[in-house]
């Protein structure tokens, strides 16, 4: 066990309660353990607390009570080895009005392992001049500026706060080639997105933000062991359904995995289907 | 690459790998793209490709060397027409009996026909 918690990179967190007023807490006894060589996806209503978790996790804002630990580290103490190896790429972005060479020239110090040369292919496959200046460039090249840099920096722990939203559809499509080619076996990436069909074939690890907690952990594959999500035209037909939405080529559906059907594990509709029938979905999944 | 079908993304890229062994771009062998080459590529996580290499190996289509990466088994191509024909006979055979039986066609026509198919499509 001393061998598996040395080599794995791990973020633990324990009864972590916050919030921005007293009595007002935002998150409340939340419980969350990852590991690395995963992208986890953050999902939740709007005003979920998701962007908060993701500052907790980073230093950038301190719990009320309960403990986080990121290899050993407690982010509020904001020691120098743990900030190198965390990077955080907020959902607004606010760059300095300087030349991008210049911002990577400033910031790229602190991060021991920044690569340069990753840095400008990234630049590249997003198609952004390398001499321009980030005065010079819309919202979504200033936005593809920054995951870039994040990349580059070679953090062992990336969040990504939103990081499809102002995005273009083909960026959207190189972000997800980049996610790919540059994860690492001891990396961990978390995506916060409501836009799940952006990502949501890069994602191996749902976690859902309700109710001040995380009410659901599941990997992608423990999701359609379990679940089957399929199109039906009558509804009566179906057995074990737990959660459906009506359109005009019949019914998309939700249901129990008893004859071990292989489907596709639809993102959105899990999602909605979570919110709506809460309970008869957990109680499939392991307790939190 | 497009993940439309209604089947677990890391079997809807295992059939992309059969097609490409069944077209016999991908030889026996061969030595086939890594798992991050095919992880960029269809826009998936190195996991996903994972599992399908697993999945794969499982059924004796692809071996790996290690370190080297994964390779075509020099059997697959026989394997996957094999299970071909089984997916004919199991699942597309029963539904143009079940029709032939209902409009009562018989197996003789269906036999003048067919050799009539392969006539044309032959010559």
């Amino acid at each position: 066990m001393y061998y598996l918690t040395n080599t794995l990179n791990m973020i633990t967190i324990q009864n972590l309660t916050f919030g921005y007023q007293k009595n007002k807490p935002v998150l409340a006894n939340l419980n969350l353990q990852l590991e690395s060589g995963k992208i986890y996806g953050l999902l939740g209503a709007n005003g979920a607390g998701k962007s908060s978790l993701l500052h907790q996790i980073c230093g950038i804002i301190f719990p009320q009570s309960g403990k986080i630990e990121v290899d050993q580290h407690e982010p509020a103490k904001r020691k120098l080895d743990f900030l190198k190896s965390i990077y955080i790429l907020p959902e607004e972005v606010d760059t300095p009005n300087i030349a991008i060479k210049e911002y990577a020239e400033i910031y790229s110090p602190f991060y021991e392992k920044f690569d340069f040369s990753l840095f400008n292919n990234l630049l590249t496959d997003f198609e952004i001049p390398e001499h321009g200046s980030l005065h010079q460039i819309s919202y979504g090249q200033k936005k593809k500026v920054m995951i870039a840099f994040g990349i580059a920096t070679r953090s062992k722990y990336l969040f990504f706060d939103e990081p499809t939203n102002g995005l273009d559809i083909p960026s959207k499509k190189q972000f997800r080639k980049i996610i790919a080619s540059a994860f690492e076996e001891d990396q961990i990436i978390m995506i916060s997105t409501h836009q799940v069909r952006d990502l949501d074939q890069l994602i191996d690890c749902i976690l859902i933000l309700d109710d001040k907690k995380i009410i659901l952990q599941a990997d992608v594959n423990d999701i359609t062991e379990k679940l089957v999500f399929k199109q039906v035209l009558d509804l009566s037909q179906s057995a074990n359904v737990i959660y459906s939405e009506g359109g005009l080529k019949g019914h998309v559906v939700v249901a129990k995995n008893v004859n071990q059907e292989n489907s596709k594990l639809d993102m959105e509709l899990f999602f909605n289907a979570v919110s709506a029938e809460k309970n008869s979905i957990l109680s499939l999944f392991k307790k939190l | 690459m497009d993940f439309n079908v209604n089947l677990p993304i890391y079997l809807q890229i295992a059939e992309y790998v059969c097609d490409r062994i069944l077209l016999q771009q991908w030889l026996p062998d061969e030595k086939i793209p890594s798992i991050r080459e095919l992880a960029i590529e269809l826009e998936v996580t190195h996991n996903t490709v994972l599992r399908t290499f697993e999945h794969l190996q499982s059924k004796n289509i692809v071996y790996t060397k290690r370190g080297l990466g994964y390779f075509i088994e020099p059997n697959a191509l026989n394997l996957l027409n094999a299970s071909r024909k089984e997916h004919f006979l199991k699942e597309e055979l029963p539904s143009l009996f079940y029709k032939m039986n209902i409009i009562g066609f018989e197996i003789d026509e269906l036999v003048n026909e067919f050799e009539k198919f392969k006539n044309k499509n032959n010559s």
